[in-house]
């Protein structure tokens, strides 16, 4: 089978990697909605009288040349692109031709995004929020994957993905209310900022700890599998948590257990001030999926229309073949870590620079709208003082607002309250009676 | 060809042209000697009078007490899922067993060997709004999925404000010592999780307690983690009702009343104590009243401490070590809601603080002639 000469280049051109199910034909593939479980790997039968491998862990053939597979990483899995660094398009039949009106959205949310993103970030500077992270030159993969997507599809994400719950029409109101734990924040004031979730927008909310939303997502995706609905999961996360074993674990689980799910890496070539040559020595996340057994892309990340596309073909697929998709999305993170990270101390601000003015995702699809005529000079002016406009009336609104009332502190630890933290409650109420002078009660709500 | 002893237990599995004993008897092992002789189970398992409230009841050892509990659970809730290793043959303790056949491949099925994964994926399942069911093949093994359990499972509803919660998840795993499960097949993890708002635990003492108790976790609104004493699974035997049932969570029961000693202990344990309280009786003339705590987390402050107001006495006993095990919890919180009323020390009488020994098991577990010893100490105080 070509499935041999494949398996010592894996790790080259492996683009169109096809999946080894071995005796599988290409229509079983395509079954819609079916549940494979027991027709993939179904051992050959057993007959010594062949000379090929009869162990139930791999098939493949034998070889008597001793050689090692070399990992690839010099050449490795290439970036599909749709624009250069200019916008132009560079194969017409990959531009997925969007109306004049889907385009501008996808600049608007973008552009907001970074709006907010620069308001916030000061704020916290001002020491009016407590902590704030960015997502300085990652909107594209946040925006061209989630106009893929059904609003109905489940994410899970990581922490620098506002842009999708922002695309799907999370109001600016709540993402400040979330910033700022007021008494608006859907999450009750639980949790730091950014850690935004929304049941309405199907938008899994934010945890700190990381990768553990991967082995999550297989099994929500599971779920959705067996209700038979045209529904799929994305599942975000950076390269660097992909190092973690939660990732290793929720990859071979969703192949396994055949999950209609998208695994979406953000990589932005830093986890904190580790750089990407001290994460990991193969080529990359993409590079793993077959390892796994598993559809793999590697896409520029800052090229909105690649994202766009590589995400709605995995999406498709994921959902009629049920079977997880990985998509690493090659980016550059332009901001720091968060507001708790000054990233000079690790790299230069020539690096930073570069990415910010020679391949930015916001500037690559500006000359695109530009060069059709869909954005002018003017567009672009009064854009900008509008949506500073309207992020400014939300974060002052935000600002104002009462802080959630205190007993919430002892709610939804349960779903009922239990009599010990009732007692606790009770505790705490009389105690606060006692010494008020001692506790900001007036920033809360009664 | 093979020639597989299971009637000669001491031949080799021979694959090769040669099928000889490999292991010859020697005279002496004909009759066990004196240093060969395997202990008999430190307790004798008492079953519960036959429940009449449920309906039509059948013999069940525990282990099938579980596996009706699934069963039920697989017929009227079609979303429900159980999974985890080795599940889908029917398991390592044969509670699936059937299941798959019955239900389906992709409601009983097989993950692979990953314990993190198998809590994430669960909690993903929940989190979808399906009933998710998964089994850790031995609580020893429960580690690896700590973080998914603590920080994301026990914290999900809490910190999303209820946008989400993992309700739905019931984390299956066989529990406590077994004779000769060493370090890594005996122990009792449950006080690691009793620190952890947000989860629950539950541990059942026999077949009936079982089944009712699992279905109340599995239909309870927050992921519970339930622990099954893996040697009660066969030598546990009592006739147990054939339809659903639950048995309410956070509700110790007094299995006897007494006036001068409260022992308090969960699981396997449990029989230990009633045999306990006998000897006591008979030995000491001390009245015992014993309570099987049975949900660890949120547990029934209430009953156990209106038990001590009325004894003045407290002896809490678990297999898992003595250092900050589940009975230093119960004591403080009984010290201090009933100080006035204790006439001796709260007693512990709990496993060694050491890993789970092999060969010294017999020493090492809190076996009845330690807990008499402990009454007897309490009541001459």
């Amino acid at each position: 089978m070509a499935a041999v000469s494949c398996m010592n280049k894996m790790y080259g051109v492996c683009f169109h990697a096809v999946r080894q199910t071995a005796g599988l034909k290409a229509s079983r593939l395509l079954q819609h909605r079916a549940f494979r479980s027991s027709a993939v790997h179904r051992q050959q039968p057993f007959d010594s009288s062949l000379e090929k491998p009869q162990f139930p862990g791999a098939s493949a053939e034998f070889v008597d040349q001793l050689e090692f597979i070399q990992p690839n990483v010099i050449s490795g899995i290439p970036v599909y692109r749709v624009m250069d660094r200019q916008g132009n398009i560079i194969n017409p039949s990959q531009d997925p031709q969007l109306s004049k009106e889907t385009v501008l959205n996808f600049y608007q949310k973008m552009t907001l995004l970074n709006t907010m993103d620069r308001i916030l970030y000061e704020s916290q500077r001002q020491g009016r929020i407590s902590f704030y992270m960015t997502n300085y030159g990652e909107e594209g993969t946040h925006i061209g994957s989630a106009a893929a997507l059904d609003p109905n599809d489940l994410v899970f994400g990581q922490y620098r993905e506002a842009g999708v719950l922002m695309y799907r029409g999370f109001p600016l109101d709540k993402f400040m209310a979330q910033c700022y734990a007021n008494a608006d924040d859907l999450g009750k004031g639980r949790q730091m900022p950014v850690h935004y979730g929304s049941r309405d927008l199907n938008f899994v909310t934010i945890s700190s700890p990381l990768a553990t939303q991967i082995p999550q997502a297989a099994g929500a995706a599971y779920a959705v599998k067996r209700e038979n609905i045209n529904r799929a999961v994305i599942c975000y996360f950076g390269e660097g948590a992909a190092s973690e074993g939660d990732a290793h674990a929720g990859f071979n689980f969703s192949a396994t257990l055949e999950c209609p799910l998208i695994f979406f890496c953000r990589n932005n070539g830093y986890a904190i001030s580790t750089p990407t040559n001290e994460q990991y020595r193969g080529d990359g996340i993409a590079a793993r999926g077959p390892g796994y057994g598993m559809l793999s892309i590697r896409v520029d990340g800052n090229d909105v229309f690649a994202v766009y596309n590589a995400t709605k073909e995995a999406r498709r697929r994921a959902v009629a073949e049920n079977q997880p998709f990985l998509i690493e999305a090659m980016t550059y993170r332009i901001g720091h870590h968060s507001t708790s990270d000054d990233s000079s101390a690790y790299r230069s601000v020539d690096e930073v620079n570069y990415w910010d003015k020679q391949d930015h995702p916001i500037s690559r699809l500006r000359h695109y709208m530009t060069a059709r005529g869909w954005w002018s000079e003017d567009d672009e002016r009064s854009w900008r003082k509008q949506s500073r406009k309207t992020v400014m009336e939300a974060f002052e609104t935000a600002e104002r607002r009462l802080k959630p009332n205190p007993e919430l502190l002892f709610t939804d630890v349960y779903l009922e309250m239990t009599p010990s933290l009732e007692k606790q409650r009770e505790s705490l109420w009389r105690h606060v009676q006692q010494y008020k002078e001692h506790y900001p009660l007036d920033l809360y709500d009664k | 060809k093979f020639k597989r002893g299971t009637t000669r237990k001491w031949v080799w599995i021979s694959a090769g042209v040669h099928s000889t004993t490999l292991l010859k008897l020697t005279p002496s092992c004909n009759s066990r000697s004196k240093t060969q002789r395997r202990h008999a189970a430190h307790f004798t398992f008492q079953p519960d009078p036959v429940p009449t409230q449920y309906g039509p009841t059948q013999k069940m050892n525990l282990f099938q007490s579980i596996t009706s509990a699934l069963d039920n659970t697989l017929a009227s809730d079609p979303t429900a899922v159980i999974f985890g290793e080795d599940v889908a043959f029917g398991g390592v303790f044969r509670c699936t067993v059937g299941l798959r056949d019955k239900y389906g491949k992709d409601r009983v099925f097989n993950t692979p060997l990953c314990e993190q994964g198998i809590v994430g994926f669960g909690i993903g399942v929940a989190v979808a709004g399906a009933t998710a069911i998964a089994e850790i093949q031995f609580a020893d093994y429960i580690f690896p999925a700590f973080d998914q359990i603590v920080n994301e499972a026990a914290k999900y509803r809490y910190r999303s404000g209820n946008l989400f919660d993992c309700g739905n998840l019931t984390i299956r795993a066989p529990w406590g010592c077994v004779g000769h499960g060493s370090l890594y097949h005996s122990q009792s993890p449950e006080a690691f999780f009793a620190h952890c708002p947000g989860i629950k635990i539950v541990i059942p003492r026999s077949p009936v307690q079982a089944k009712g108790l699992l279905l109340s976790c599995i239909a309870d609104k927050n992921p519970c983690i339930f622990f099954e004493p893996k040697i009660l699974y066969r030598a546990a035997v009592e006739q147990v009702p054939v339809e659903a049932y639950t048995i309410p969570l956070s509700q110790a029961e007094v299995l006897q009343e007494g006036s001068d000693v409260t022992l308090v202990a969960w699981g396997t344990q449990i029989h230990v104590m009633k045999e306990v309280a006998n000897m006591a009786q008979e030995k000491l003339g001390v009245s015992c009243e014993v309570i099987d705590l049975q949900t660890i987390l949120p547990w029934d402050i209430e009953t156990v401490c209106k038990s001590v107001v009325k004894t003045g006495r407290l002896l809490i006993s678990h297999e898992a070590p003595v250092t900050g095990g589940f009975a230093a919890e119960i004591s403080s919180t009984v010290q201090e809601e009933c100080f006035l009323n204790l006439e001796a020390p709260i007693s512990r009488v709990c496993g060694y603080d050491t890993p789970f020994p092999h060969i010294f098991e017999p020493f090492y577990i809190p076996d009845k002639w330690k807990c008499f010893d402990a009454i007897k100490k309490m009541i001459n105080y």
